[in-house]
């Protein structure tokens, strides 16, 4: 009846038992206020149901925090473990805890927290760059991001009922096996990865068509803003590289399901291929999250420096060298799995060609600043902390695409420390600047500066504490994912030095939460009245903040690459006096909702294997979008005269 | 930025360096190679770190010497809010990269066929064969030729190029002894291959670099490097040993464990290597 | 800074509907290529294993060429009907439109029904796909496009019920575009598949 499920599966232990506690609290909680306050209603209609790409932006951005939370408390645990096991101790984690703890940490933190933050990010911004109303598929929108939270919400429910992956965060077989791994640990991994992996993937086509079918009239391609530039750059690489891990992953499942023999041991499998294939689509991944951020830097950079971007049509080469080198350089990630000196050389060339193109765009932001006048807002400190650290990180990295140097380096801490470098400095940096920068286009007022930059220090002396006694133990020979280790290796003092780097990192995101709560309190102070709060120069600050929900009254038209910019010096109607005309928005629609409900419900009953289940939901995941199919009143509009009547009413208030 | 800022991070750095050298600096084991691989593999880093630094370094001052002068605060610096492109700048960012990358490139073809882990290794002492099978959680050394097998304990004679092939009866692992030389992946049904030499006698730190599972912690061992002598009357001792080691024993200590001491055995089986290859392999068809 | 526009009150409905379908047809162009990519991986995967039959029989041993061809030709028959069907759409002539893709639609099912055959004559003899790692590829990678097959036939009946309820709406005609689109592309894949898997194996 419930297949492999029994209660036995909910009995974990006390610090299971404590997270398990946390969880079902935290939902009592949300449920209990939203009942008192009498907002699901609100909740329902405004929110949840809604195919307004800005507040799919901003669902995005709250979950990938929550799920933020989740993986830093992951990371606490692992180096106070780290911390304390030495020698006779053997710390507070059983090593199949342990392992299930750092496997939860890297696929929460790439794809739960970093993967969603940069979606958010574009839902909020790249609609609103191109000067179109809406992305070209609402719908399909809506539904990516509730099949991203099933994903998210199967892995979190591995927590409660069951276990999570104990293989590391790419799974490699035979480990991940049904002959090393019998537990349901791997299966919940699979199907969280694929249902959000969907999600991704229907994400990334919308993206492509949006930015190529939807830009507003005059706009070329090098007139694009660079972050658009830079979203189209990933979005083509999860085009590219998404149907990669799921068919990968479809294939560990059939090995694991249906007793095949891909990736097994035995009966002629090639574990090596599974190798292979995940890291094609693992090593666009890096830059399906980092692009953006470059777009982002590219943005502040220039904005704060009140210039223009310098190099421009560098700065597309460059990103479109990257999204094309991206692809060719995978075999990196395993120098040491016996390739040959030939195979091993070209990858590592490769790899290094890759810093050409990212030294090109680091010199661009250089000479923006240069004959500029910078103005020191967060947005621009997280820049310069970034080009720090990814410099330092960037050149680990060249070493660690040198064959005969990887042969030492690989697996240990100094490659934990040089990704880490890389991911926090460049994705997660990125990620703040932007939510400080265009924080005042969504909710209509500025973040707070001055906690701004204590969280910020916060990060960068954290990080430092964290992971440059990292790179030292990979020198040590300390390899990763070890949940003990022998006294007498001299590892112990940097270990603690790195669990008190967490407490700072901790403290780093605690000055968020403050810089938030803040900043909401003391709005008044900080409000935007303009609509132009940076003195900006792209057509999202041409419309009001908060961004009406229509995006733009009248669709502008775009003469050159700086649009707004150029407008506002020029005095000039970037709409060119065009009449108004009715708009047609999408109407909400809860069956984005039902769809990833029934998916989350699908994934589940395959995990525990609960067979009538998995049918059930598998034609309901078929029936439900033939419903949608027969639904042709999806649209609604908002006459012409209401539209001049509202865009009137902010036009007073400038 | 507060004046404060520059100093507090030179001090966290300079912190974790005294701490990491004063404390452990001998414990660094990469910056203190005793095989000729190991050697060599870090002065491959120390010359690409040093052409790195060409570009590096004028970055980190760049990028601090600009963004403070051309503070806002700063009027007196110029001020060209339209000028955002110049062919001769860009060309020199983008060529001067790329001149450093050819040079980073020959000198990656060069090394990485030098430092292959499957070239042997030129010396005038004829090399030793050690077969490796990285087991859940333990490693198991088999010295064919000296018909003696261990656990968790590894012993090499120095100055004699010791020639690795490893495989697994596990998930993937990676055979490390950094201060010997690089790592390579032991996979089931798969013959690896490492080659690697002592310059002196010692004792070295021997790990598992890839994740194996939960007893992966315990996988680590001591590597004893010694006289050529002291390695044969070694093996000769152990040859001796009361325990031996053939297919049946052998699946015995297959069976998951973790935390093994060092243990030795007489090998009465020869060809116990190509057994534990040959069980992923069906009866009929050929040996890769 | 702005002057007051005037408002423009008649309705541009028309070359509204017109912009979404272009779009929506270009985002599935977008949608084949993913989906090719996944195809590539197979095909990457039968390529690496198909020697591997671990002591077991192997491709020349298994397949029977005239019946694949049998397969292939009623599979591109009803890619050329789907075709004509698509033609007869933009004509907006609905009987001959639910002519051709009923043609279409019972020769897929025609496929599907000769590949479950195979199959099953297959498993029968022990030849299931957890026999050998050469034997799961061809299964997975000859299975997947069966289950779009299945998937686009599914789709075809679906279209049907809906042109034949309503007239050939723009909406409709944009729908059996990006069907036939995905029919004919299962047609490439399956023009790849006869060739690498099962020509292949006799050269």
């Amino acid at each position: 009846m419930f297949g492999k499920l029994t209660f036995a599966a909910v009995e974990q232990g006390p610090i299971v038992l404590v997270a398990q506690l946390f969880i079902l609290f935290g939902a009592v909680a949300v449920i209990g206020l939203l009942t008192y306050f009498k907002r699901w209603r609100w909740l329902w209609k405004e929110w949840l149901t809604s195919l307004d790409a800005k507040k799919i932006g901003v669902m995005y951005i709250i979950v990938a925090l929550v799920m933020l939370f989740r993986g830093f408390t992951d990371a606490a645990m692992m180096r106070t473990q780290q911390a304390l096991s030495v020698g006779a101790s053997h710390g507070f984690l059983e090593p199949h805890h342990f392992e299930q703890v750092f496997t939860a940490h890297g696929v929460i933190m790439i794809f739960f927290v970093a993967m969603p933050l940069m979606f958010g990010l574009l839902n909020l911004v790249v609609p609103l760059q191109i000067g179109t109303r809406d992305v070209a598929f609402p719908f399909l929108n809506s539904l990516s991001f509730w099949l991203f939270v099933a994903g998210a919400s199967l892995a979190m429910l591995s927590l409660v009922i069951g276990q999570f992956a104990a293989t590391g965060w790419l799974a490699y077989p035979p480990l991940s096996e049904l002959a090393y791994s019998p537990g349901v640990g791997v299966d919940y991994y699979i199907w969280s990865l694929q249902i959000s992996g969907i999600g991704t993937l229907l994400a990334g086509i919308n993206f492509v068509v949006t930015i190529l079918k939807k830009r507003a009239p005059g706009m070329t391609l090098m007139r694009m803003p660079i972050f658009v530039w830079t979203a189209l750059a990933s979005m083509m690489l999860v085009v590219v590289s998404f149907p990669v891990l799921t068919a990968t992953l479809g294939l560990l499942f059939l090995d694991r399901f249906g007793a095949m023999h891909f990736f097994t041991s035995s009966f002629g499998g090639n574990m090596m291929m599974y190798v292979n294939l995940i890291w094609t689509w693992g090593h666009p991944e890096v830059y399906i999250l980092v692009l953006p951020a470059f777009g982002v830097f590219s943005e502040v950079v220039s904005t704060f420096s009140q210039k223009r971007l310098f190099g421009y049509t560098s700065m597309v080469g460059a990103t479109m060298a990257i999204t094309i080198l991206s692809f060719v350089v995978w075999l990196h990630h395993f120098f040491t799995m016996g390739a040959g000196a030939d195979v091993n050389s070209f990858f590592g060339i490769m790899t290094m060609i890759i810093a050409i193109p990212t030294g090109v765009k680091v010199f661009n932001w250089l000479f923006t600043m240069y004959r500029g006048r910078v103005l020191f807002k967060t947005p621009l400190l997280w820049f310069l902390g970034f080009v720090a650290l990814f410099t330092v990180g960037g050149m680990a990295g060249v070493l660690l695409a040198v064959p005969g140097a990887d042969f030492e380096l690989h697996n240990s801490l100094f490659l934990v420390a040089h990704f880490h470098t890389m991911i926090i400095s460049g994705v997660l940096f990125g990620d703040f600047a932007a939510l400080t920068y265009w924080f005042p286009k969504i909710f209509g007022f500025r973040l707070n500066e001055v906690w701004g930059r204590r969280a910020f220090w916060g990060w960068v002396v954290g990080f430092m504490l964290a992971f440059i006694p990292l790179y030292i133990l990979g020198f040590m020979g300390a390899t990763r994912r070890l949940d003990h280790y022998p006294a007498g290796l001299g590892w112990h003092p940097l270990f603690i030095v790195a669990a008190i780097g967490v407490v700072v990192l901790a403290l780093g995101g605690l000055f968020q939460v403050v810089q938030f709560i803040k900043s909401i309190r003391e709005r008044a102070q900080t409000m935007d009245t303009t609509g132009d709060p940076w003195n900006a120069r792209t057509l999202e600050w041409s419309v009001s903040s908060p961004a009406p929900f229509y995006n733009f009254a009248r669709i502008p038209h775009v003469h050159s690459r700086d649009a707004f910019w150029e407008a506002k010096h020029e005095k000039i109607d970037l709409a060119e006096n065009e009449p108004y005309t009715d708009i047609h928005l999408p109407k909400n629609t809860g069956m984005g909702i039902y769809i990833a409900a029934t998916a989350l419900v699908f994934g589940f009953a395959m995990v525990w294997q609960i067979m009538w289940l998995v049918v059930l939901t598998g034609i309901a995941l078929v029936v439900l979008p033939v419903i949608r199919s027969f639904d042709e009143d999806l649209e609604y509009t908002i006459p012409a005269a209401e539209v001049a009547r509202l865009d009137a009413a902010h036009a007073s208030t400038i | 930025m507060s004046k404060y800022t520059f100093p507090l991070l030179m001090a966290i750095l300079a912190a974790i360096g005294a701490l990491a050298f004063f404390l452990g600096g001998n414990h660094i084991v990469l910056l203190h190679p005793r095989g000729a691989i190991a050697a060599r593999e870090l002065q491959l880093m120390e010359t690409a770190v040093q052409l790195m630094l060409l570009v590096v370094v004028p970055v980190f001052i760049l990028t601090f010497g600009i963004a403070w002068h051309y503070r806002a605060e700063n009027t007196r610096a110029r001020y060209l809010p339209n000028w955002d492109h110049n062919v001769m700048e860009e060309a020199v960012w983008w060529i001067v990269p790329m001149i450093i990358i050819v040079v980073l490139a020959v000198l990656t073809w060069r090394s990485t066929h030098q430092l292959d882990p499957y070239r042997a290794i030129d010396a005038s002492t004829p090399p030793l064969t050690i077969q490796v099978v990285a087991l859940d959680w333990k490693w198991l050394f088999l010295y064919p030729a000296q018909g003696i097998a261990t656990v968790n304990y590894l012993e090499i004679p120095e100055h004699t190029p010791i020639d690795f092939e490893i495989t697994a009866d596990a998930p993937m692992n990676g055979f490390w002894i950094p201060q010997l030389g690089g790592q390579i992946m032991a996979m089931p049904g798969m013959v690896t291959h490492l080659h690697l030499i002592a310059d002196g006698p010692g004792t070295y730190l021997g790990l598992s670099s890839n994740f194996s599972g939960a007893g992966f912690a315990g996988m680590q061992f001591s590597v004893q490097a010694t006289t050529t002598s002291a390695f044969t009357s070694w093996a000769t001792r152990t040859a001796h040993a009361t325990t031996t080691l053939d297919f049946p024993t052998y699946q015995a200590l297959a069976r998951p464990s973790a935390h093994n001491p060092p243990t030795f055995y007489a090998l009465s089986d020869i060809h116990l290597y190509t057994k534990i290859v040959m069980q992923f392999m069906a009866s009929s068809s050929p040996v890769r | 800074m702005k002057s007051t526009p005037v408002l423009l009150t008649e309705s541009n409905d028309l070359t509204h509907t017109h912009e979404q379908s272009d779009t929506a047809v270009f985002g599935f162009w977008i949608y084949i290529m993913s989906d090719t990519i996944i195809f590539a991986c197979l095909f990457a995967t039968y390529a690496v294993l198909h020697n591997n039959t671990f002591g077991g029989p192997g491709a020349r041993e298994l397949f029977n060429l005239p019946f694949v061809l049998t397969e292939t030709l009623i599979l591109l028959t009803s890619s050329f009907t789907a075709g004509l069907g698509i033609l007869a759409a933009h004509r907006r002539n609905k009987p001959q439109v639910l002519g051709w893709f009923i043609a279409s639609l019972v020769l897929g099912l025609s496929f599907l029904a000769l590949e479950f055959h195979e199959f099953s004559a297959l498993i029968h003899a022990g030849h299931g796909p957890s026999t050998s790692a050469f034997l799961s590829a061809y299964f997975v990678l000859v299975g997947t496009h069966g289950l779009h097959v299945a998937i686009g036939a599914l789709w075809m009946v679906l279209l049907l019920v809906q042109v034949a309820r309503k007239a050939l709406t723009e909406t409709n005609v944009r729908r059996l575009t990006m069907l036939s689109l995905f029919w004919h592309f299962l047609d490439v894949i399956w023009i790849l598949i006869f060739t690498i898997v099962y020509l292949m194996a006799f050269v």
